[in-house]
């Protein structure tokens, strides 16, 4: 048995706008974490980092980000993850009031 | 103030055209994010956490109203309507788009301001003390200085890819208020035996993840030989400097490891080489600069008014207390505009706040306003006859917190709400500090104290030399924070010690109160300063203090 794989997602930043954007199973890219493909395999999940990488149009600096299955879809492990799907805590900008 | 100049103006406006074109090539797809990236550094725009940020220079934190005005106009068309005054006098905007940033560095160009240079492994933005031009204790003005050096640095040739970035602050008071020992330049205005003014130069201080303060490189350098001796230290420092690690890139790891004896031979030598070829053009051109930085025409006028009006207004006194200090000409204060309202974010100006500091400038301060490295507004020339009104003003606008200098006028780095460098947060921490101070109604009675907050090791937040710093990290997946204790950014500069353990987000703001009021039992008197307590009984007391537990099991264990 292969050792084991914490499930991943992939999320970047837009390119024209910054903000936090994840690739879902379907070849989107999703403001809201919870849509993400929530990767289970490492193989897979470096087939879809070279997806995500051939995208900068889109995508500035794709990486793997742990991530946990949540009740409505994928969710972040680390804080700063957390931060990146809501935004500042000093004002309600960003995702939290904009997704 | 300095005025552009045709090659300035010029150059200025074809780097915008240049950016404009950079980003349609990058949005086009023909420029490569790898290949993007340093030419968007090289202009001040960086990609944080959950949207561009663009970071606009103030050089030597000086501004007029015009510009203060442009910038409320950035914060309130590309941004969410304000602005963030950062720790080395500049304003970052946190939600830039990119195809708009162009626009907003044509909107600066218009108002003789740019966001060269404040990225990259250039010469930073020069920093100055705040209260240049207006300090009672004060030499000369050190801005002519700073812009001269502005000047030289921006887009100089040889300069433009150093092994890592390169700060330079300048003071024209021996009382150092621009943290010149943690520069890898610093330059304090000092006088020579017959009285010419010069400067002694430090080099090699620096915070981040080796924390240095300076150290002299020459006691007495005299003014007309700046230039040609910081091009000979930049020099000898792009040769030396080492580009195989990122972190031992610094000037003050160059010095470190060859020895300021070394660096000193060197610097002499390559000066020596250098000094005739300058031929004397830069003291032209400082001659020129010095024009525009004359001092305005001070008034004579009572001052009976604004006594009268201390001894009526208790909330205008204890404002008065606070937030002034002492100006050159008779009548005259400088005042500090507190940009760190209890609870609120430390450096965080709305529009509507810029444009009433523009205001009250035009009308009461010459036409000058200052961003201070510690993240407030500075109006440097109100004659005492109009600081009840502006102080009015300042009260309508929420601009009036009596706090400078003491606790809650807390330094914050964006921290891990805003970096994308960050292991932690440090605005939540400092906005907690200032409101259970607030509620204790202690300040003003435990005096000056500086706390400074880094939310990662780079030291934005200047912890190290906080009285209390505080730096937040990531242990095992959760933010967490160490205090350091006796640190001090001015002419007597010194690198705080790390007191113990850290503490979790919801122990440190317990923590540091905790240190405060002990503090107030330890003092040996009232107007003893938190610093001094700490300089006279040591780190141990302090470390009882934050550590109960383990001092009571150490005594127990004594016994």
């Amino acid at each position: 048995m292969s050792r084991h794989f914490t499930p991943k997602v992939i999320t970047a930043n837009d390119l024209m706008l910054g903000d936090a954007i994840w690739l879902t199973e379907d070849d989107r890219w999703t403001r809201d974490i919870a849509e993400a493909e929530l990767i289970e395999d490492e193989a897979h999940a470096t087939i879809r980092l070279l997806f995500a990488q051939a995208q900068p149009e889109i995508a500035v600096g794709p990486y793997l980000a742990d991530a946990k299955p949540g009740t409505t879809g994928p969710q972040p492990i680390h804080f700063r993850e957390a931060f990146r799907t809501r935004g500042p805590s000093n004002y309600a900008h960003g995702k939290q009031v904009e997704v | 103030m300095y005025v552009y100049n045709d090659f300035d103006e010029a150059f200025v406006r074809e780097r915008v055209a240049q950016f404009r074109g950079q980003v349609e090539r990058r949005v086009s797809g023909a420029l490569t994010e790898d290949e993007f990236k340093p030419l968007r550094l090289m202009n001040g725009l960086y990609l944080q956490l959950h949207a561009y940020m663009l970071r606009v220079a103030v050089p030597y934190g000086t501004l007029n109203p015009v510009q203060m005005r442009q910038l409320a106009y950035l914060a309130e068309t590309y941004d969410k309507g304000y602005g963030h005054f950062t720790t080395r006098q500049n304003i970052q905007y946190n939600w830039p788009k990119l195809a708009d940033v162009p626009d907003m560095l044509e909107a600066l160009a218009d108002v003789g301001m740019h966001a060269i240079q404040t990225s990259g492994n250039t010469i930073r933005n020069v920093t100055a003390d705040h209260f240049a031009g207006a300090a009672a204790d004060e030499i000369e003005d050190p801005r002519p200085v700073a812009e001269l050096l502005r000047q030289w640095s921006t887009d100089h040739p040889e300069f433009q890819f150093l092994p890592r970035k390169f700060k330079i602050a300048v003071t024209g008071s021996p009382t150092d208020r621009a943290v010149t020992k943690a520069h890898d330049i610093g330059l304090r205005m000092v006088r020579d035996a017959s009285g010419a003014p010069g400067f002694e130069v430090i080099v090699g201080g620096g915070l981040g993840r080796t924390p240095m303060v300076g150290k002299v490189l020459r006691e007495f350098l005299p003014k007309a030989d700046l230039l040609p001796y910081c091009e000979a230290i930049v020099s000898v420092y792009n040769l030396l400097g080492r580009r195989d690690n990122k972190y031992k890139a610094r000037i003050k790891i160059t010095v470190h490891e060859n020895g300021i004896d070394t660096i000193r031979s060197l610097v002499e030598a390559k000066f020596a080489e250098l000094r005739p070829v300058f031929a004397g053009f830069d003291q032209q051109l400082l001659t020129q600069i010095e024009g525009h930085f004359a001092p305005p025409t001070f008034r004579s006028a009572p001052t009976d008014s604004y006594e009268a009006a201390r001894l009526a207004n208790p909330a205008f006194r204890s404002w008065s207390d606070t937030n002034l200090s002492a100006h050159k000409a008779e009548g005259y204060a400088i005042v500090s505009i507190s940009i760190k309202k209890h609870g609120a974010t430390p450096g965080d100006a709305t529009a509507d706040q810029m444009r009433v500091m523009a205001d009250l400038a035009e009308r009461f301060g010459h036409g000058e306003l200052r961003i201070s490295h510690e993240q407030n507004v500075i109006l440097p020339h109100v004659h005492k006859s109009d600081l009840a009104a502006v102080y009015a003003v300042l009260r309508e606008a929420d601009l009036a917190t009596a706090n400078i200098g003491l606790v809650s006028d807390i330094i914050a780095c964006p921290g891990m709400d805003y970096c994308a460098l960050a292991t932690a947060r440090s605005i939540p921490v400092a906005q907690d500090i200032a409101t259970r101070f607030e509620e204790l109604k202690l300040e003003h009675e435990v005096g000056p104290l500086k706390i400074k907050i880094s939310g990662c090791i780079n030291a934005c937040g200047h912890h190290h030399v906080g009285h209390i710093g505080i730096l937040g990290l990531d242990r095992a997946g959760v933010e967490n924070y160490q205090i350091t204790l006796g640190g001090d950014g001015s002419e007597d500069a010194a690198i705080g010690k790390r007191a113990g353990p850290g503490f979790s987000a919801d122990e440190i703001v317990p923590a540091i109160e905790r240190l405060v009021l002990g503090y107030l039992d330890l003092r040996a008197a009232p107007d003893e300063t938190f610093l001094q307590t700490y300089r006279r009984l040591g780190i141990e007391p302090f470390k009882a203090i934050l550590y109960p537990a383990a001092a009571t099991e150490e005594k127990a264990n004594a016994a």
